[in-house]
């Protein structure tokens, strides 16, 4: 798999960052040469074998649907970067 | 009274006793941390009511209501759990101004034993890493030799503890991040069994493979710490309920005729010489000691790195898609719409590490590669699963190193990811599969850095596991070891 600049660009897009000017080549060398070693994996021969997401039989945890106070508004907004009165201020979206 | 040489067991009785009180050990920890905090950077944020807290505990403890082992005794927590009006900044630019309106259930059931937390620990940014350099307040320092990195992610709360800053400390497990730096800085530190600490308030990396647990001076006290925080909770919906730990089954474990497992392709290519020597001469002491021991092959350990890696980024690149600018954390001023404003928030809020591993996880669960690479990555972990299953029909423990190396030099790795990544051969596979691990401190390399074996348990084995280690710990004295030069600045 090689690691273009066309594929470096998509993936910023696609994780919402933007690589600094003068690190873009290093991080896509680096992205080569992890990916070169992880494809390593396609060497394992994993034919009938069901993808295991959790190790452990776990079962959901689940609370009794109770009636409980919310969260205040001051609370959940008070790490907001920027707020208007109970909202969090975004920049305009649509026109 | 030694305070600079007591495990947390050990000042939790005296507090009890009355020979000290909480207050006088908190005191003895703040003086700990002016001298030697600037030397090894272990701490983000001290926090500035540790005495007030401390004389409330000692009331508590003297009406009775405290009555943990640990009642008292000063610790720390890494920056990743959220307290309540406390910085939490997961090493990050992102969220530098972040004080959370809650406490993480580990932290508030560590506050209800009435623990008197100092403050907050350094890591590796969003604990992605394994030498707590990628920190934006800056990296912590080795207390064995300031040069040489603590080890990551969990850096400042092994350095913390080897320095004497803390009597024990918290920290989280993703991929070795409690085991490999108590390795590089020669204290105790356990992961347990995925589930069986609440991973509520836990700022997440890799929701299938974090895990809260100890580091501390002994197993003893990694024991006394699980048996606090061990505790089913219905706000982390994989919480699983489990028997905890048994402090008492811990003090009086014996390892004759346990059967212990050493896996062959944990000693392969690019182990260090003095690192398979000193964990071979544990090996032996464990056999003297009654343990049979033996060797098994285990093929599998060389698709564990890319699987983790492809797991973990994959997990990293859906967690950290929250960091939106909006709700908290790191924005700019002046942006220009709403993309720009989330663009540039993750651009100059994270660092190039977690840019990385979000890339790295945006390519492998992208359309056309999810098979390949995701898809593939969770057939190899049910296969890791399996052969270790395979492994405890046969063993009570397995026994290896924990890194390949002992604390490389500060700068060493940081340029080349890949080399980095690599180094964590030998943890990744447990959190693949859920298990719990040990690091136990088992001698030094020829440079007089600390090496530590791994010991690993079946599920929900943390006693057999800490119980062996602390067997191990009453015939060897590598745990009591300090570091030169803590007492002469």
């Amino acid at each position: 798999m090689m690691i273009t600049d066309e594929l470096v660009t998509y993936l910023e897009a696609l994780g919402r960052i933007r690589l600094p000017e003068e690190s873009r080549a290093k991080a896509q060398r680096d992205l080569q040469e992890i990916l070169q070693y992880i494809d390593t994996l396609s060497e394992l021969d994993t034919e009938g074998i069901e993808p295991l997401s959790h190790a452990l039989p776990l079962t959901n945890v689940m609370r009794e649907d109770e009636v409980q106070p919310s969260i205040p508004p001051e609370e959940v907004l008070a790490n907001a970067p920027v707020r208007k009165d109970n909202y969090f201020l975004v920049p305009r979206s649509f026109e | 009274m030694n305070l600079e040489t007591m495990t947390a067991l050990e000042l939790g009785a005296a507090i009890r006793k009355g020979e000290i009180s909480a207050v006088e050990a908190a005191q003895f920890s703040l003086r700990q941390i002016e001298t030697y905090d600037s030397r090894f950077s272990c701490f983000v944020t001290v926090q500035d009511d540790i005495l007030q807290r401390a004389e409330e505990v000692q009331k508590r403890i003297s009406v009775g209501e405290y009555t943990s082992p640990l009642a008292g005794v000063p610790m720390g927590i890494k920056d990743n759990m959220c307290q309540k009006g406390v910085q939490t900044s997961c090493g990050s630019r992102m969220l530098a101004n972040f004080k959370p309106t809650y406490t993480a259930t580990a932290v508030e059931e560590i506050m209800q034993a009435g623990a008197v937390p100092l403050g907050k620990l350094n890591m590796d940014e969003f604990a992605m890493g394994s030498t707590s350099e990628t920190s934006w307040f800056g990296a912590t320092k080795n207390p064995w030799n300031a040069e040489c990195v603590p080890g990551g992610s969990s850096g400042g709360s092994a350095a913390a503890v080897a320095a004497g800053e803390c009597f024990y400390a918290l920290g989280s497990d993703t991929g070795g991040s409690i085991r490999q730096p108590a390795s590089f800085c020669g204290v105790t530190g356990i992961k347990p069994t995925y589930g069986s600490v609440s991973r509520f308030g836990l700022v997440a990396y890799a929701s299938s493979l974090d895990q809260i647990g100890p580091l501390a001076r002994d197993a003893a006290d990694c024991a006394a710490v699980l048996g606090e925080i061990m505790k089913r909770d219905v706000k982390d919906n994989t919480s699983v309920a489990t028997q905890g730990v048994n402090l008492d089954a811990v003090l009086h474990y014996d390892v004759k005729g346990k059967k212990i497992g050493i896996p062959t392709d944990f000693f392969g290519d690019g182990l260090d010489k003095d690192v398979a020597a000193t964990v071979q001469t544990a090996a032996r002491q464990l056999e003297r000691m009654g343990a049979t021991v033996e060797q098994f092959d285990m093929p599998i350990v060389k698709y564990a790195i890319p699987a983790y890696y492809i797991i973990a980024a994959a997990e990293a690149s859906s967690n950290l898609s929250r960091y939106d600018g909006i709700k908290y954390g790191y924005r700019p001023e002046h942006v220009d719409d709403l993309l720009d404003l989330y663009t540039r928030s993750r651009s100059e809020g994270f660092g190039m590490e977690v840019k990385r591993r979000i890339m790295l996880g945006c390519f492998v669960l992208s359309s056309g590669y999810y098979d390949a690479y995701y898809r593939k990555a969770l057939q190899a972990k049910a296969l890791i699963k399996a052969a270790f299953d395979r492994a405890f029909e046969r063993y009570d423990l397995i026994l290896g190193p924990v890194a390949p190396t002992t604390a490389l030099k500060i700068g060493e790795n940081l340029a080349d990811p890949l080399k980095m990544y690599l180094g964590d051969i030998y943890t990744v596979m447990i959190n693949l599969a859920g298990l719990p691990a040990a690091s136990v401190p088992c001698g030094f390399d020829r440079k007089g850095m600390p090496v530590g074996m791994q010991l690993i348990g079946s599920y929900f084995h943390e006693t057999d596991i800490l119980g062996a280690a602390h067997a191990y710990q009453q015939v060897t004295d590598w745990h009591k070891r300090r570091p030169a030069g803590l007492d002469n600045l």
